[in-house]
């Protein structure tokens, strides 16, 4: 077991300097939720730990004045849930975001750590995915942002490149008539790991009739799966009861699960048609509304 | 090795620390302050919390390096002389442990609790307390005993 070398800088430039000279294994601390838990079970083995939140731009959360909204990579779940701007416009980010843990994890718990953990079941990641986020990414080469359903790549792993790190995300405002949710299934009441975790984001027109959505699905297969399929299904009508029918069947056929001791192959894939109903009712009434 | 200071139960501190040192190795091994538990390592069990600048974290979440500059409480640092803080008072009077594993993380938890929702509900203090977990299962009486902390903090 090496020394660990901990470095807290002030600003991006900093910490892309920090990560560019390192020779080993470097790992970004942000809420610290997974990597803590990680370093002490000796699963990860860094020879640097970059705590990023001493970087005013990771831990801030702004709305910008077209509606948008930057979020800083460390800002926290239990912080989002005190705001009345996003929590009204983007309820399933938030509710993604917060879900995580118990009270005093949510405290500390952060999109950019719960998307670069790389979890197949990350929480936080279906209904970032549908509302169109993107990530803001600073690294040897300067910044660049990408959609942030191009982040995870496979379980554990991130398309981020060598000396990178996310900084914040993007999101965009709340169209007219737009509404959003997230639901997971777990067997316990909380704190527990997604069996299927669905987010939808759609929006309504004055009639009631949905002029485009997004559907994605959590914890059945290696990564996120956004369900083109079954947005279709809904796209057009006013969520009868046959859009809805052919919604589910479009995420039960998409779901790519594998048996755990969560749930089996079978259980999974009937759930991702269930949530994906419950969800795509909630993101609609709160267009409504 | 790196130093660290911080103020824990209103007394300044310093230490050498490795980097890899969580706040509650820390305070256990070096600071000799034992009250604060290690139940689980993985963040679940809550019997880690402490206040961090008058906030509930667990300690086992956080490196002592993280920490540097802030202001810790500790269960140790609650009672004023002989005189019970009036969280670990009703613990006492409503039978709010049993082994008393998991009672510093309660009682520091609640004291959180306490101070943003006075007047919490039963079903908010349960829920407040999903990351606190006592293997007796001695919920009843804990949630009890915070319903009476509540009313004499003030709630």
């Amino acid at each position: 077991m090496q020394s660990v070398q901990f470095e807290a800088p002030g600003t991006v430039d900093e910490a892309v300097a920090l990560l560019a000279g390192a020779t080993g294994d470097t790992r970004i601390l942000a809420g610290g939720t997974d990597l803590l838990v990680q370093l002490r079970a000796h699963m990860i083995n860094p020879g640097l730990i970059i705590d990023i939140k001493k970087i005013d731009e990771t831990r801030s959360l702004t709305k910008n004045a077209d509606g948008s909204y930057t979020i800083g990579a460390a800002y926290a779940g239990a912080e989002a849930t005190e705001r009345d701007d996003i929590t009204k416009d983007w309820p399933g980010v938030v509710e993604g975001w917060d879900l995580i843990g118990s009270t005093q994890i949510q405290g500390r718990a952060s999109l950019g750590g719960n998307l670069c953990n790389a979890s197949p079941a990350a929480d936080s990641v279906p209904a970032m995915i549908v509302a169109g986020m993107t990530a803001n990414i600073a690294g040897p080469k300067g910044r660049r942002t990408i959609p942030v359903q191009d982040v995870p790549v496979s379980p554990g792993k991130t398309s981020l490149g060598k000396g990178e790190f996310i900084v914040s995300f993007n999101l965009p405002g709340r169209p007219k008539g737009g509404g959003d949710a997230y639901l997971r299934l777990i067997p316990r009441t909380e704190m527990d790991i997604a069996v299927v975790g669905c987010g939808v984001a759609l929006v309504l027109d004055d009639s009631g009739t949905v002029t485009s959505a997004k559907v994605s699905l959590g914890a059945v297969s290696a990564k996120v799966l956004v369900v083109d399929a079954a947005a279709k299904a809904i796209i057009g009508t006013k969520l009868d009861d046959d859009a809805l029918a052919k919604l589910d069947a479009a995420c039960q056929a998409a779901a790519k699960p594998i048996n755990d001791k969560r749930g089996t192959i079978e259980y999974r894939t009937k759930i991702a048609g269930v949530l994906a109903r419950r969800a795509v009712k909630i993101a609609a009434e709160r267009a409504g509304s | 090795m790196p130093t660290v200071s911080m103020t824990v139960n209103g007394k300044p501190v310093s230490g050498e620390v490795e980097a890899r040192t969580l706040l509650v190795q820390f305070l256990r091994d070096q600071l000799r302050l034992t009250g604060t538990h290690v139940g689980c390592d993985t963040s679940q069990c809550g019997a880690c919390v402490v206040h961090v600048d008058g906030e509930s974290a667990k300690s086992c979440t956080m490196l002592a390096l993280q920490v540097d500059g802030a202001a810790i409480t500790t269960i140790e640092g609650l009672a004023n002389g002989e005189t019970l803080h009036p969280m670990q008072e009703a613990f006492r009077n409503n039978h709010g442990l049993q082994c008393g594993f998991c009672t510093p993380g309660m009682v520091m938890s609640a004291i959180d609790l306490v101070k943003k929702n006075p007047k919490a509900s039963e079903t908010e203090i349960r829920e407040w307390l999903e990351g606190n977990i006592c293997r007796c299962t001695g919920y009843h009486n804990i949630v009890k005993s915070i319903q009476e902390a509540a009313g004499n903090m003030g709630g």
